[in-house]
């Protein structure tokens, strides 16, 4: 894949996507283009982003052509895997000075080989970094020559740091697919019920909790696009009757172009809260249009739901009426109010970066009128809202983890990093759980509490402390 | 003694090395008032900033120049200037560390010279301290680039000082990065019970141990501070501790005549005893009652303890200095030394008494730890563990599967008694294992 400014400035206009809509000369597209500031700029770059796309593949290698910086946090991405566990091994060149100097393509050549001989891996996926990028390494030669070397396949992938954010990244991850992977061979059989999920990491194992639902329907999952993914399948993916986009405005360019080059229709959906879950299951089955199928769905939802009233009772009771500030970008930022109101839990602020123009629509309908809908904040900002709001609690990525730890404010972490499903009707369960877990914790009493040496008035305000107790129903 | 091998091979599989930037940052977050600044992508700082999050379990301040692709091919000297001037606007930092990275040293960035100019420009930066260190990811390792940095801040921080000023209580304590905050902090017990003031360089005791402040700060809220390492060459003496802080204990010497020594241990019986009798000469103090009662508790432990130590054979997964102090310790147990791999280059790595020493990265090391009775690295070696079924000791970074790692202290008779502890109860659990199933 040859990365151009045209392919970014194509990427960036994403036409399907709706940041790029009735938006018109400099304005355009301000999210997605949008330069990271010195100084101030937080989170991955593009090569962070093409990796949390591409590696949850799990039965292919993952070989960064960069210095170790590029490979620190190796190993230790999120997504689970239900079988082979080569994703987790890191590989790198590891460029040193003398690389730099003389260039790096001979030592990835080598390295390509090396990594087939000694692993065997189904195919490999090579990254380039900033200084690759910068010394000149022609990464798509040096991977055709391997791959012709070797007999299987070796997909470039050319998301140096510099070219953007993680996001770009995530796009430029969709477009190597797309342009070495999806369509390269055919599955064995199809069925009218044969879907993709596009934009789904299976981040702490989630996924599993939606796939048996789909099971349960008789919808056959052909490319899971990444999650807990083998390469082959996406290989198969131009043969899906429906694609599902879940979660995620990222992989949009990949929705979109399948639909232009192999007619497949593409569907927004969300995996968190009752509602959207209800609503995906309905708008898969509808798209693949079997009568049957929607009978089944209505029937398996109604069955869902029930079960899940009677699992969520305990947790509905404790948690209602408690506030949180939501700090998160693009479509969690309503897809999790949703949540938090099937629970009873009232959202006082959310953010809107990221966020499209529906799904700032969305937030405000969800939000209602006091709601505070915030942008790109700084973590003081966030601790002044979390305080003027009265929330009880800050719901936010594990970066803001610490700020709120900090300031003895409960917190739940939704994004990659996190240990815990969230996604499906079982996920609703699990994150009720963590919710109350984290409320209703006895420590907030004790950290809030000042020493006794330290209360000058009011001695009689000591009270013993109320332990965490186990809530009857566990439903897993 | 050790012969040092780094095999020949163009992939490294597994790494075990982390990178100079990151080493240089956490160097830089033991000062107080500190943000670090990396010149590099945004990704360099994040990426360093997930790994100290998850190792440290806290809020970690690190700021990025954010080098896109234009501003690499022009240069990044507008970059610098705007965060700095950025970070003194929003954060109000006390001290700015300016570390390089991969990217910014390939393009070639003349960093003194854009500082010289942007302080040209800004005469209000006058009063900011801007510590640069050259850090590029495509040399060394973590433990390089916090040795880079901590040479940079004695090299540039302290101020000119007269020999015969000289603080006859006043050391300076440079900790390598083997040294964990809680280290630290027995240190500065340690050394202080002499009536010995101490200036930590850096002082990740303050820092980076974990306790709550009463309120939001986007700088490190404690740490070295700027007036300390003012007065460092007001020194009586600089203790070095780990082979890697020799650098800048020479910088000392030569700048102000301040005499260092340097030691490469401060776990076990020996190596505790070699500390406290050095700092009973330079204070003049005899060891406190405390350190002498301490040292028969530790006695008492190793008569306990080194049935279960002797002839074991473990595997080591560490940057050099604490390659070298474990290995020092272990051995002074009567445990075997199986396989030892490190990171970068160290004179210590020769002169370890083991047979041979590798440079190289986990795939070496799990194929030389087969058949030893436990493994020491950081927390990507739980995988190798569980592959070869042989318990593991997390020690290193980073560590994300385990708490306390701000706390854990190892040094002093102390913490050589915690190590006895945990490392035994590993050998003491696998025999009664042994014993059950029979």
């Amino acid at each position: 894949m040859k990365i151009t400014q045209g392919k970014i400035n194509e990427l960036l206009t994403e036409p399907g996507c709706e940041h790029n809509h009735q938006k018109h000369g400099e304005k355009k597209n301000k999210s997605c283009a949008q330069q990271p500031k010195p100084g101030a700029a937080q989170g991955g770059c593009a090569f962070d982003g093409a990796m949390i796309a591409l590696v949850p593949i799990t039965d292919a290698a993952h070989l960064v052509h960069g210095p170790i910086a590029c490979s620190g946090t190796w190993g230790s991405r999120g997504s689970l895997s239900s079988g082979p566990m080569l994703y987790k091994t890191g590989f790198t060149t590891d460029m040193d000075e003398n690389d730099v100097i003389f260039g790096g393509e001979k030592k990835l050549y080598k390295a390509i080989l090396e990594v087939e001989e000694r692993y065997k891996p189904t195919a490999v996926f090579v990254y380039s970094t900033c200084v690759t990028a910068l010394i000149g390494d022609d990464l798509e030669a040096v991977c055709k020559a391997a791959a012709k070397k070797i007999n299987i396949p070796v997909v470039p992938v050319n998301t140096p740091g510099f070219v953007g954010s993680k996001n770009l990244g995530n796009r430029l991850g969709g477009e190597a697919l797309l342009e070495y992977v999806v369509g390269t061979a055919e599955p064995e059989f199809t069925t009218p019920y044969d879907i993709n999920l596009i934009g789904e990491y299976n981040i702490a194992g989630e996924m599993w909790n939606v796939l048996s639902l789909l099971e349960k329907l008789g919808i056959r999952v052909l490319a899971k696009i990444t999650g807990d993914a083998r390469y082959n399948e996406i290989c198969h993916a131009h043969r899906a009757k429906l694609n599902v986009m879940i979660c995620s405005k990222a992989l949009l360019n990949m929705a979109r172009k399948m639909e232009e080059r192999y007619s497949i229709p593409y569907i927004e959906e969300s995996f968190y809260g009752i509602e959207d879950i209800n609503r995906c299951l309905r708008n898969i089955a509808a798209k693949l249009g079997d009568p049957d199928l929607l009978h089944r769905t209505e029937k398996l939802i109604a069955e869902e739901n029930a079960a899940l009233d009677i699992a969520l009772a305990p947790y509905r009771a404790r948690l209602k009426g408690k506030r949180v500030v939501l700090y998160t970008g693009g479509v969690k930022s309503w897809s999790i109010i949703s949540a938090a109101k099937d629970l009873g839990i009232e959202v006082v602020a959310t953010s809107a970066r990221k966020s499209t123009e529906e799904d700032k629509a969305r937030i405000k309908r969800l939000l209602g009128k006091d709601g505070i809908v915030l942008e790109q904040e700084s973590p003081k900002e966030i601790l002044r809202i979390v305080k003027e709001t009265q929330a009880d609690m800050l719901i936010a990525g594990g970066r803001n983890q610490y700020t709120a730890l900090k300031a003895r404010i409960p917190f739940l972490d939704i994004n990659q990093e996190r240990h815990h499903p969230y996604a499906g009707y079982a996920g609703m369960v699990e994150m009720a759980r963590e919710l109350y877990e984290a409320l209703y914790s006895p420590v907030w009493e004790q950290v809030r509490k000042p020493a006794p040496w330290e209360v000058t008035i009011d001695e009689d305000s000591y009270s013993p402390i109320s332990p965490l107790s186990p809530l009857p129903q566990e439903v897993r | 003694m050790a012969i040092v091998t780094t095999p020949q091979k163009s992939v490294v599989v597994n790494p075990l090395k982390q990178s100079q930037p990151l080493g240089a940052a956490l160097a830089f977050l033991g000062l107080k008032g500190m943000i670090p600044l990396m010149h590099g992508s945004q990704g360099c700082t994040a990426f360093a900033k997930v790994v100290l999050v998850r190792h440290f379990r806290e809020a970690i301040p690190l700021s990025t120049t954010a080098m896109t692709e234009v501003s690499t091919i022009l240069g990044g000297e507008e970059n610098v200037e705007q965060a700095i001037l950025t970070l003194v606007q929003k954060s109000k930092p006390e001290i700015i560390g300016l570390c390089t990275t991969g990217l910014t040293e390939t393009r070639g960035d003349d960093m003194e010279g854009f500082l010289k100019e942007i302080r040209q420009r800004h005469p209000e930066l006058d009063e900011m301290p801007i510590v640069l260190v050259s850090s590029p990811d495509f040399k060394g390792s973590l433990q390089d680039g916090f040795a880079a940095a901590v040479e940079s801040i004695v090299r540039e921080l302290p101020q000119k000082s007269d020999r015969r000023d000289a603080c006859p209580t006043q050391i300076t304590i440079l900790a390598s990065s083997a040294f964990t905050p809680g280290d630290v902090q027995e240190i500065k017990e340690i050394v202080t019970a002499f009536g010995l003031k101490p200036i930590v360089v850096p002082d990740l005791s303050a820092s980076l141990d974990g306790h709550l402040e009463d309120s939001y700060s986007a700088i490190t809220a404690s740490g070295t501070t700027l007036t300390d390492l003012r007065q460092i060459g007001s020194s009586l003496f600089t203790l070095a501790l780990g082979e890697s802080m020799r650098g800048a204990a020479q910088i000392l010497e030569k700048q102000f005549g301040i005499p260092y020594e340097v030691f490469g241990e401060l776990t076990g019986l020996e190596a505790v005893d070699k500390f406290l009798q050095a700092l009973a000469d330079i204070s003049g103090h005899s060891v406190p009652e405390k350190y002498r009662y301490q040292r028969r508790q530790l006695q008492d432990a190793m008569l306990d303890t080194h049935f279960y130590f002797g002839c074991k054979r473990v595997s080591l997964a560490l940057e050099p200095d604490l390659l070298w102090s474990t290995a020092y310790f272990l051995l002074s147990m009567g445990t075997q030394i199986h396989a030892a791999v490190t990171t970068t280059r160290s004179p210590l790595l020769e002169q370890l008494p083991v047979k041979s020493v590798t440079i190289g990265d986990l795939e070496d090391f799990e194929q030389l730890a087969v058949e030893s009775d436990l493994l020491i690295g950081n927390s990507h070696t739980a995988a190798i563990a569980k592959r070869l079924k042989i318990p593991l000791y997390r020690q290193g970074i980073p560590i994300f599967d385990r708490v306390g790692n701000g706390q854990f202290n190892k040094v002093g008779y102390r913490g050589t008694m915690q190590l006895l502890f945990d490392i035994g109860n590993l050998f003491l659990e696998q025999e009664e294992s042994l014993v059950i199933g029979h």
